[in-house]
């Protein structure tokens, strides 16, 4: 916008406004599993068609929509398999400091699960490289029970 | 149920409650701003449209049938009509007014758009489309750009307005 423009605009009236509002709903079985494992510091995945192991588990399975119900354990460790820096994120972002958005493929899984992956700095990041959970002390069956992953060899 | 490992599963979650907020900056506009101004000084200000003659209250800043400036600013009283109402008797989430109360469609006089508002200081099984109200205003210290500084119209207790006279309105 032109100077010009903006003297223009001096004196409009602006105010901030806040829409908000609490959404209460019923998540269901396998989600609610799911939730209920994180409060337990597990992360639950469902068998689907074929062998696979979806997670976050879905009640059908993708390909072959039949329903799903054998829940299993997969590991905390997993492998990042794509990732976008955030330079500077915003107020409800799960790390107030520059983190990777990233879909992370835990040991036992075959789809990725989207979580923050707290590098540190853009250069560590990279695709293949080996993550683990950071667990919230205090958790209360939700995904952000997961603080976030961290680089794996971190805390080996 | 367990899972294939044998270790138990934990008993599902049933509800989750996710707080769903949008953080806007509204900028109502010229039109709006040099109405809420007025506002501010208990005055309202509409704007009628050079070529219809349809007075806007509150102003957009244009004509929404002719879609041409609506420059001229015209001073309206703070008197109107009732051409519609719905009687609030359910509680609901943010609800600011006790139940059960009064909003109602008000025209202003001179006006050729009603706009919504709270109708008290009148039993509500009394409220009725042509019933002759003004606005009651807030304190000149507590008022802000807006117009909720309407706290609410009352009856002025003069005769009803003629169905004729505002069904242009409706
Ligand atoms: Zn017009």
């Amino acid at each position: 916008m032109g100077q010009d423009k903006l003297k223009h605009y001096e004196g409009v009236l602006s105010a901030v406004h806040t829409l908000e509002y609490p959404y209460t709903r019923s998540v269901g079985r396998v989600i609610g599993t799911f939730l209920a494992g994180l409060r337990e510091g597990r992360i639950l995945g469902i068998r689907g068609a074929g062998g696979s192991v979806l997670v976050p588990p879905s009640e059908y399975d993708p390909v072959t929509t039949e329903s799903l119900t054998e829940m299993l354990d997969v590991g905390d460790t997993g492998v990042v398999t794509t990732w976008s820096w955030v330079e500077a994120p915003r107020a409800k972002h799960p790390l107030q400091k520059p983190f990777a958005w990233a879909l992370v493929k835990l040991d036992g899984a075959t789809t990725s699960l989207l979580h923050a992956v707290d590098a540190g700095d853009e250069k560590r990041m990279k695709t293949g490289m080996r993550v683990r959970v950071r667990w919230r002390a205090e958790r209360k069956g939700g995904i952000s029970d997961i603080e976030c992953f961290e680089p794996a060899e971190a805390k080996s | 149920m367990s899972t294939q490992q044998g270790r138990p599963l934990p008993d599902p979650i049933k509800m989750v409650t996710i707080p769903s907020r949008l953080d806007y900056t509204i900028t109502p506009g010229e039109a709006p701003t040099r109405f809420l101004r007025g506002i501010l000084e208990g005055r309202i200000l509409a704007e009628r449209c050079p070529k219809c003659g349809k007075v806007y209250m509150p102003p957009r800043g244009s004509c929404a049938t002719c879609a041409i400036p609506t420059k001229e600013q015209v001073e309206l009283s703070a008197k109107g009509t009732v051409t519609t109402f719905c009687v609030v008797n359910l509680p609901f989430y943010g609800q600011a007014v006790e139940i059960p109360y009064v909003c109602a469609s008000v025209v202003l006089d001179g006006a050729d758009l009603p706009f919504f508002c709270l109708l008290a200081e009148c039993p509500v099984e009394e409220v009725r489309p042509g019933m002759r109200v003004e606005a009651v205003w807030c304190e000149p210290s507590e008022r802000k750009p807006s117009l909720e500084n309407i706290r609410y119209m009352k009856p002025t207790g003069e005769p009803d307005a003629t169905y004729e006279s505002f069904k242009e309105h409706l």
